[in-house]
């Protein structure tokens, strides 16, 4: 399935949710506030809010809960990301 | 002429599922909630397809996932199942969900089952925020779910079954172990033995992942006393400190869990009372052995109440739906309810078996460096929490939550608050209690800001 990370893309399996799809591409989601620290996910189950990340069209989600679709554009570079 | 009670089931996994099953059966057609896309809670989810092609995992049983969910699936005219639906919010009396679409909606409730399910628990450490580091529950939901493991080489470090049935299930599914470090040490469990035949199916089960760990060659470290994950921008390698000599293992992520923390923030919403179990320094939910806690027509079952696992979750959920038909007025088989009392209580006895063989380590929070970061969400750091004790005198973590912000950020506290209540009593040198324990606040997990609220119909 097919997505893009800041533009570049990156193809998923179907299955994939937002966040195993963004980690099999890179390592980490980028900087999160308040101290910029990199964060990938933490609990994987929608508990600890570590993976928040934004979508081209608005949407701001939790990668881990949110199922990967074809198309999806997420913005990590920017340092505000999530939050 | 008194209408139906309108009942609602906060969760779908074990309890939830159960529960429902049985209040349905009884004609009450309740409403059940559940943030996932489906019933069965984690351990029962669906194996998804990127999961297909799995080797058979210890410990985890597709067919009866398949088999829960689909006999919950046959009573669909008679429950009405909410999927993708967070409950954020409950009063006596009113409760409000936010839906997968953004919408907020609320419902009136007379009784309550909630079983919301338990998230691991875990314990700073130096490089704990590292990406590549993840609890034992999400690398095994990675695993199963979506066929995914949180890396090539992963150290496995905590205590609790759940610790090496993770490193095992992960063995078998073709990635590699560099470590298995648990806190507790070998006497620990040899001293819990006789106890732990309480469920010989369990002890089994645990007995055969050691095997398969010696088997594979993995070393399995006990009794560690500290540790330390390094690593510039992910996780690189685990250091473990036992006997005042340390060992590294390279690795490129870590699993970590030492048990598991009820997820009660709507119990606590409700005002239920809590109580310090004093052996694993939890605080649980104060119940009857049906379930039922003090506020009237509020019941809570499952790992959400007590963690016991999954078998003994959906027997509390039953039990606890058969408390709520009888306090409904309803004649309840006493025979049924004796059985799920008998085998609820072996559970328990199992449970704490568990507890001494893996008991939460005495010292690890203690003794944590005060540069290392405690609360993620805010970056506060166990420093932070001594000079708030030091300096302004914060008696319990309520209190030093307000000076430093521990526990105040997305999470709301649910990764923190016990291992800041450990740093807070430590230093203050004062029983576990009277650090406290951080209170829920609505809503429960972040809702975006334009959540939209839907009219109710019926203005209460």
């Amino acid at each position: 399935m097919p997505f893009t990370i800041d533009g570049e893309p990156w193809y998923g399996r179907v299955g994939d949710s937002l966040l195993s799809a963004i980690l099999a591409a890179r390592s980490d989601l980028g900087p999160l506030a308040p101290d910029g620290r990199l964060r990938a996910g933490f609990c994987l189950i929608g508990l600890c809010q570590d993976c928040w990340v934004r979508l081209a069209d608005g949407r701001r989600v939790r990668a881990c809960t949110t199922e990967l679709e074809a198309g999806m554009a997420v913005l990590l570079a920017s340092d505000e990301a999530a939050w | 002429m008194k209408g139906a009670p309108i009942v609602v089931v906060v969760g779908a996994g074990p309890a939830g599922v159960a529960a429902a099953r049985r209040l349905a059966e009884a004609g009450l057609r309740p409403i059940v909630l559940d943030s996932g896309p489906e019933p069965g809670g984690r351990i029962w989810r669906n194996t998804g397809s990127g999961a297909q092609g799995l080797p058979r995992l210890p410990g985890h049983d597709p067919e009866r996932g398949r088999h829960e969910r689909a006999r919950f699936v046959e009573w669909r005219e008679r429950i009405a199942f909410y999927p993708e639906t967070t409950v954020i919010d409950v009063t006596r009396g009113r409760l409000w969900a936010l839906a997968s679409s953004g919408e907020v909606d609320s419902t009136p409730w007379d009784r309550l089952i909630v079983a919301t399910g338990a998230l691991d628990r875990v314990v700073p450490v130096p490089g704990w925020t590292l990406p590549g580091v993840v609890t034992l529950g999400g690398a095994q939901t990675a695993l199963k779910t979506r066929g995914c493991a949180v890396g090539r080489r992963i150290a496995f470090f905590g205590t609790g079954p759940l610790l090496y049935l993770a490193a095992a299930q992960h063995l078998a599914a073709g990635v590699e172990v560099a470590v298995v470090g648990d806190t507790s040490r070998l006497r620990d469990a040899v001293a819990a033995a006789p106890d732990l035949l309480a469920d010989p199916a369990r002890l089994r089960l645990g007995l055969r992942c050691l095997r398969m760990l010696r088997r594979a060659g993995v070393p399995v470290l006990r009794g560690v006393r500290g540790a330390r994950i390094e690593g510039r921008k992910t996780v690189e390698a685990i250091v473990l400190e036992r006997r005042r000599a340390f060992w590294r293992f390279s690795c490129d992520a870590v699993a970590t869990g030492f048990g598991l923390v009820p997820q009660t923030q709507i119990l606590d919403l409700l005002d239920v009372p809590f109580t310090l179990e004093e052996t694993s320094g939890l605080w649980l939910p104060l119940l009857d052995r049906a379930g039922r806690t003090s506020i009237p027509g509020v019941y809570a079952a499952g790992d959400g109440a007590r963690p016991l696992g999954a078998e003994a979750a959906a027997m509390a959920g039953e039990r606890a739906a058969l408390a709520l038909l009888e306090d409904e007025g309803s004649r309840i088989d006493a025979g049924r309810v004796a059985q799920l009392e008998t085998t609820l209580a072996r559970h328990e006895r199992f449970a704490r078996a568990l507890a001494r063989a893996f008991p939460h380590p005495r010292v690890l929070e203690a003794e944590i460096a005060d540069e290392t970061v405690v609360c993620r969400c805010e970056n506060v750091t166990a420093g932070d929490l001594r000079r708030a004790v030091r300096e302004l005198d914060a008696r319990d973590v309520s209190e030093a939550k307000a000076f430093t912000r521990c526990g105040m950020g997305r999470c709301q506290g649910r990764l923190c608050g016990l291992s800041a209540a450990r740093i807070l009593a430590a230093i203050r040198n004062v029983r576990l209690a009277e650090a406290g324990r951080l209170r829920s606040q609505a809503p429960v997990l972040p809702m975006p800001v334009a959540a939209r609220r839907v009219p109710a119909e019926d203005a209460a």
